[in-house]
């Protein structure tokens, strides 16, 4: 029973379906501000030791880039929008800072989970939809994902954070439309996560 | 020593990978025990039932712009040495709007997919793929978009120019209007619940 009560807790509507009650207990989450003072810590220290804020898209543009070159190189060298990721790591497309960054990301997150218990093989959904609905739609909302990203020259990480906290214009449009195209959106997807 | 350290030449590019990675490591670590690792937790800030990205991102901001704005008043920090990247209006607008769109849909962004990715999110793998095909079409289209990527380039762009108002109290200003956000935010969760309680 304290295993129900403590997920139950931490997620309703994840007991209510019945079958992913009897999982390993679940830390709670930390308190959001708290997080978010790490968080702000953690971008501080990178503007503060690199001159720079932190990203997360702009690695996968450095792969992709790879992939193109890899694939079909004089196709790739004839495009400054790959040529761009090509020549921006250190002797080699994918020794990029934000390359690095990123597989710090997962190894950080992994940490957290594995404290929290929270590492679990699963599909993130609401009760409505199929696991095959879900993850086509994951797949459509990351392909529009990259094409804005790349459109506003950076995502959450790198606009909406880092451009956000050095006060530039652009990163606060940008945020503010961040906001507005997901409450546009939300009530016609609601069958997916309510 | 003077920050930022790296443009100061305290180490060189082999090293700056490796705080890269470091950085990496708890930019990841605090974004999963906010709980930015699950897609439902993200996609309820849309539905009014937990706003904690909006407490997360913002209380983020807030805390380095602040220690931003505290290291180079006290001259410990060269502001104008940080990368600063200009300003795309209409590229930024629309590339906005998709990302919120894209957020809804697919349950992350690509920060915190990487997130969900490591903590055995299954729809995070596909998500992750979806942004690489994303990133691929636009790099393919690109010959025929360049035009509207780069137009409205409005250079270094920062708000305190915009508002024709002084740095500081653009950080002032920032600050008020988050713990504004904060008490709306708390407001409107205790009425959501209330609301989900009583059907």
């Amino acid at each position: 029973m304290a295993i129900l009560h403590e997920t139950a807790r931490l997620d309703p509507r994840t007991a209510a379906d019945g079958k992913t009650v009897a999982r390993r207990e679940a830390a709670p989450y930390m308190n959001p501000y708290l997080a978010g003072v790490g968080l702000g810590l953690v971008l501080l220290a990178a503007f503060v030791v690199m001159g720079r804020g932190l990203g997360a898209s702009g690695a996968f543009s450095s792969l992709v880039a790879w992939l193109v070159d890899l694939a079909a190189p004089a196709h790739a060298r004839a495009n400054s929008f790959y040529t761009d990721y090509l020549e921006s790591g250190a002797g080699h497309p994918l020794k990029d800072w934000l390359v690095f960054e990123v597989l710090g990301v997962l190894v950080g997150g992994f940490l957290s989970g594995l404290l929290a218990g929270r590492v679990r093989r699963t599909v993130e959904k609401g009760p409505r939809i199929s696991t095959r609905g879900r993850l086509t739609l994951a797949f459509a909302g990351g392909a529009l994902m990259g094409v804005g990203a790349k459109l506003a020259r950076g995502c959450t990480s790198g606009q909406a954070l880092s451009g956000g906290a050095l006060l530039s214009a652009g990163s606060w449009a940008f945020m503010l439309m961040v906001f507005a195209g997901g409450y546009a959106t939300a009530w016609f997807l609601r069958r997916q996560w309510q | 020593m003077s920050a930022p350290f790296f443009k100061f030449g305290a180490f060189g590019d082999e090293a700056s990978l490796v705080v890269a990675f470091a950085i990496g490591i708890g930019f990841g670590f605090f974004l999963e025990r906010a709980g930015f690792g699950s897609a439902r937790k993200l996609t309820d800030q849309f539905y009014f039932k937990d706003l904690s990205v909006l407490k997360v991102m913002f209380t983020a901001i807030v805390t380095a712009m602040l220690g931003v704005f505290y290291l180079s008043w006290m001259g410990l920090m060269d502001l104008s040495l940080v990368y600063f990247g200009p300003t795309w209006l209409v590229p930024q607008i629309a590339g906005g709007l998709l990302l919120g769109i894209g957020f809804v849909v697919g349950g992350y962004c690509p920060g915190t997919s990487m997130v969900a990715l490591a903590t055995g999110k299954v729809d995070a793998l596909f998500f992750v793929l979806g942004v690489t095909a994303g990133i691929f079409a636009y790099g393919e289209a690109w010959p025929a978009i360049q035009g509207f990527a780069n137009a409205t380039n409005l250079g270094e762009l920062t708000l305190p120019q915009v508002f024709g108002l002084r740095y500081g109290l653009v950080v002032f200003l920032v600050v008020v209007m988050a713990l504004g956000a904060f008490k709306g935010a708390e407001v409107l969760e205790r009425k959501m619940a209330r609301k989900e309680g009583a059907v």
